[in-house]
């Protein structure tokens, strides 16, 4: 555990730190830190995160090798083992790979119960069959289940939980909130009311909590559903108030100052946005019927332009700016190279050898691992080379 | 710097104004003390700066309030936000962001700062408030000094000319309170803010005032004079000026540093008596032993064959090496304390030192990794909670998490239904501890000392031997404060023992037979309080300081050896 309270440096307090210099402002103490410090620690860009982890999961619906999908797992898993930072959204990893495995059971009880339509001759064994009316056939309730079936529904099941758990391998990895600020200045507010809402969802859990120890407190059983629910009230109260007290602090703190914008321009902003958003519908509707071959793309297209060319007018009623945005650099590339190439050395594999990518179940035989396709995969392990560590372990400090 | 002119607000639906008839004027780079009992307006006065009052709270304010020349009735709060900047009680609450460093810029973003200003901003207030090991940590994680202290760098990135805080250091343990002060006077100093704060503990901030302004009582005109002038006739004092005005000092010292130049003559007038003793009263009996039910839990059930009788205790709480995890984090580890019945024992040490857990064993709410703890014959984490309000109470750090009903009544009539004991014990318990709270009033309308006596008479309905509080004086003024104490100390001498953790060495030094200080998750001193807190300078009292180094711990003491 560390302290609580960490020293202030010695210096910083004897030399009383703040001198007055020109223009009022102050001056770092002389034993500021190494410039090193000063970078933004594990400041990968988050969309790269997100980008890797998406290539990963086309990966892994290329090919229904269990061996594959293993080691795609088991790289997105070092990755996020040795880069997540220690904060409270990259537990959610944990989450995501129980979802999995959920997924993982209930496709198997499914095919368990209600057949496969996969034939077998090797018989695990044998259900009641439930006998079903004339009109609902080819559906089937107990009966034989075979080991084909059930392979094959695993190995069905394995794709969809590897997909699963690389994107929860880009929770853990980005943090969200950083994602948003990444957003257009027209889109920043309602950014910020996504930000506001991700970092309640903590603190309602932790009220739940803190509510349901004062039900022990007071004798009453701190369980079951009825417990959970005497406390919502006070809960929901409390983040109220809570909802209420930021919004006067965010108030005071300047959120919501606009720029004067003359009125030609928010003119022409209200008039592009309006219109691009036009132009996308009546460009997608032209794409997708038949007698609109011809204007479709253009139309969407310029509606596309239209609509981006508002919001960047939009961004110009806001005053902000941003603090240290996440750059896009040589390492956000090559993390994201490195995701684009296991997806795509995987779709080249499934188009050359679909039997290695996808193991036969009939006849049932062990999967092999295929040498190429296992290496291409691996190269999904590069993030965990280039991208700085994260801070060593914070943890809770009681108060 | 703050102007008010003629002030007077009132809330909707309220019929008398809040405030009335505030008119004073806080000229540039003085740091102003709000002092004044609960529930007096101090609030409002702050948020009347910041143009949170009215433009956020609603009500009808009259009068002018002028900052840097702005009028806050044609400026609103987002408006004023590059001269003013308000932290709240709450730090929380405060903030919108979830990194320290994020949290830091954040104001600066809104104002549309120039990115290389605000990198260079950021880097010094880190370095001001020595922040700079926690720049990337989620905030969440954070100990309540180190949020108080980004609180308030978040509000100083901007470079505002007026800061205004509402009780800074009423959640902090007397070093983090410190440590926030001195930023406080710095900025004071060397940048020339002007700072407006409202406190309670004035013993902590009364010698950092150039001037106060006192509100002295509800809908009445505020004071403004110079510190001592104003503790001379002021409602709440801390305990050196009450020392000062005991010993008949003019002018009132508000510092140590000055009471101790004074005292020679008192502290020779005292060299002969007797310091009052206060050990515990050896014919303290225990309350009524708890009515045993037939079945105790679902553990017991389970494991009845080799359950004996439990050995009677001589201790109303004991525990045995304790360790605890929470978290990955060793919270406790090692700890050994026993609580006799009539002792009043004081948990003291920084926050995050694991004063807290060491209550939540106590009452079951976690479980130990190691160890054993008991509180008289029941070993709370495998107790019922049904049976267990019967051997130990707790009030936690918010009142108002214990109280759930609509009206004092209701909340009364279900801690019987709880505690299983007669209809009406709540009600007269509260009556006897507090007179003149109504049946129909809502919990949530109650000032902060009316919750904390709410709270109590709820948990003593069980007449739980063993009663534990935590931080109970937060947000206290003297007057509640002083009304506790007597409370708790009634009950000591009834035979319960009580332990409080508590940052406050003033109400240590009145209450405590013994006090516990903790740091890191171990008990480091345990002792008589007058060896404890005389020994460590944080801890110890004003009047231990000033009539060191006789151990003299309160006025109370002093006015008894005097009269």
């Amino acid at each position: 555990m560390q302290p609580a309270e960490p020293a202030v440096p010695a210096g910083s307090r004897a030399a009383g730190a703040a001198r007055v210099g020109a223009g009022g402002t102050l001056h770092a103490p002389a034993s500021a830190p190494t410039p090193a410090r000063h970078q933004r620690r594990g400041a990968l860009h988050p969309g790269a995160w997100w980008l890797w982890a998406l290539a990963l999961g086309t990966a892994a619906t290329r090919t229904t090798n269990p061996l594959l999908l293993a080691l795609l797992v088991a790289v997105s898993a070092y990755v996020v083992v040795t880069r997540r930072p220690h904060a409270p959204w990259s537990r959610s990893y944990g989450a995501f790979v129980k979802l999995a495995l959920a997924v993982l059971l209930v496709r198997l009880l499914f095919t368990t119960l209600l057949g496969s339509p996969i034939p077998g001759t090797h018989t695990l064994l044998t259900l009641p069959e439930v006998p079903l009316p004339d009109w609902a056939q080819g559906i089937r309730l107990g009966g034989r289940v075979t080991a084909e079936g059930l392979t094959f529904a695993l190995y069905d099941a394995m794709k969809l939980a590897t997909l699963l758990i690389c994107v929860g391998a880009a929770n853990a990895l980005a943090n969200p909130s950083r994602l948003l600020k990444s957003l257009p200045g027209a889109l920043y507010e309602m950014g910020v009311a996504v930000v506001v809402a991700l970092t309640f969802a903590p603190n309602l859990i932790a009220d739940v909590h803190r509510l349901r120890a004062a039900r022990r407190l007071r004798g009453r059983p701190d369980r079951g559903v009825r417990g959970l629910l005497q406390v919502g009230l006070p809960v929901l109260e409390g983040a109220l108030e809570r909802s209420v007290a930021l919004a006067a602090a965010m108030d005071a703190r300047g959120y919501g100052r606009t720029a004067q914008v003359p009125a030609r321009v928010r003119r022409t902003t209200a008039a592009l946005t309006l219109g691009g958003l036009l132009g996308v519908c009546a460009g997608t509707y032209g794409l997708l019927t038949a007698a609109g071959g011809t204007y479709g793309i253009p139309v969407l297209l310029a509606g596309v332009a239209a609509a981006v060319a508002g919001l960047w007018l939009g961004g110009r009623r806001t005053v902000r700016t941003r603090y240290r945005p996440d750059r896009w650099d040589a390492r956000a590339w090559l993390v994201t190279a490195s995701g684009a190439t296991v997806a795509a050395l995987l779709l080249l594999a499934a188009a050359r050898d679909p039997a290695a990518l996808h193991p036969g179940v009939i006849p049932l035989t062990a999967p092999t691992l295929p040498l190429w396709p296992a290496a291409a995969v691996l190269v999904g392990l590069l993030p965990a080379f280039v991208t700085p560590a994260p801070d060593p372990v914070s943890t809770k400090e009681p108060s | 710097m703050i102007r008010f002119e003629d002030v007077s607000v009132t809330y909707d639906g309220a019929a008398e104004p809040t405030v009335r008839g505030v008119d004073f004027e806080v000229p540039e780079g003085e740091l102003v003390l709000l002092a004044g009992p609960s529930g007096v307006g101090k609030s409002t006065v702050l948020g009347a700066v910041g143009g949170l009052v009215p433009h956020f709270t609603g009500g009808t304010l009259r009068g002018r309030v002028t900052v840097a020349g702005r009028d806050t009735r044609t400026h609103k709060p987002r408006e004023l936000a590059d001269v003013v900047g308000t932290v709240g009680q709450d730090p929380l609450s405060h903030f919108v962001t979830d990194t320290v460093e994020d949290e830091l810029a954040y104001g600066m973003e809104s104002l549309g700062l120039a990115p290389d200003v605000m990198r260079r901003r950021v880097e010094e207030t880190l370095d001001l408030l020595g922040l700079s090991d926690l720049r990337s940590r989620p905030i969440a994680t954070l100990s309540g000094g180190q949020q108080q202290r980004v609180a308030i760098g978040s509000v100083l990135t901007p470079h505002p000319e007026v800061l205004v805080l509402d009780e800074p250091t009423s959640a902090l343990d007397p070093a983090a309170a410190e440590e926030v002060l001195a930023v406080l006077q710095r900025l004071v100093h060397d940048l020339g803010t002007t700072v407006l704060m409202a406190e309670h503990r004035l013993e902590r901030v009364i010698q950092y005032a150039d001037q106060v302004v006192l509100l002295p009582a509800p809908g009445e005109a505020p004071l403004l004079g110079a510190p001592a002038d104003v503790m001379a006739v002021s409602p709440v004092y801390p305990p050196v000026v009450d020392l000062g005005r005991l010993a008949g000092w003019s002018p009132l010292p508000l510092t140590i540093r000055d009471a101790r130049r004074r005292a020679a003559p008192l502290r020779e007038r005292l060299a002969g008596r007797e310091i009052p003793d206060r050990t515990p009263s050896p014919s303290a009996t225990l309350p009524a032993p708890p009515a045993r039910r037939p079945v105790t839990s679902r553990w017991r059930r389970r494991r009845k064959h080799p359950e004996t009788p439990p050995a009677p205790t001589p201790y109303a709480a004991e525990v045995r090496s304790l360790a605890v995890r929470r978290d990955r984090v060793q919270a406790l580890r090692h700890v050994d304390l026993t609580v006799s019945p009539g002792e009043t024992v004081a948990l003291m040490g920084r926050n995050g030192a694991g004063k807290s857990t060491l209550l939540s064993a106590l009452v079951g709410l976690v479980e130990p990794s190691a160890g054993s703890v008991r509180t008289g014959d029941a070993v709370p984490h495998r107790t019922a909670p049904r049976d267990l309000v019967r051997r130990v109470g707790l009030v936690p750090q918010e009142p108002r998490d214990l109280l759930y009903a609509d009206t004092v009544a209701a909340e009364c009539a279900a801690a019987d239904r709880d505690a299983e004991a007669a209809p009406g014990t709540c009600r007269a318990l509260l009556s006897d501890l507090l007179p003149g709270i109504t049946d129909d009033t809502h919990p949530r309308d109650l000032s902060e000392g009316q919750r904390l006596t709410l709270a109590l008479s709820v948990v003593l309905t069980a007449r739980p031997p063993l009663l534990l509080l935590d931080e109970p004086t937060r947000g206290l003024d003297y007057a509640a404060k002083a009304r506790l104490a007597g409370i708790l100390r009634a009950l000591a001498a009834e035979g319960h023992a009580i332990v409080l953790a508590t940052h406050d060495v003033e109400l240590a030094a009145e209450l405590a037979h013994r006090v516990v200080l903790l740091a890191e998750g171990e008990v480091i001193a345990d002792g008589p309080a007058a060896d404890v807190v005389v020994a460590s300078p944080s801890y110890a009292p004003q009047v231990a300081k000033v009539l060191a180094p006789r151990k003299w711990l309160t006025v109370a003491q002093v006015r008894e050896a005097l009269a």
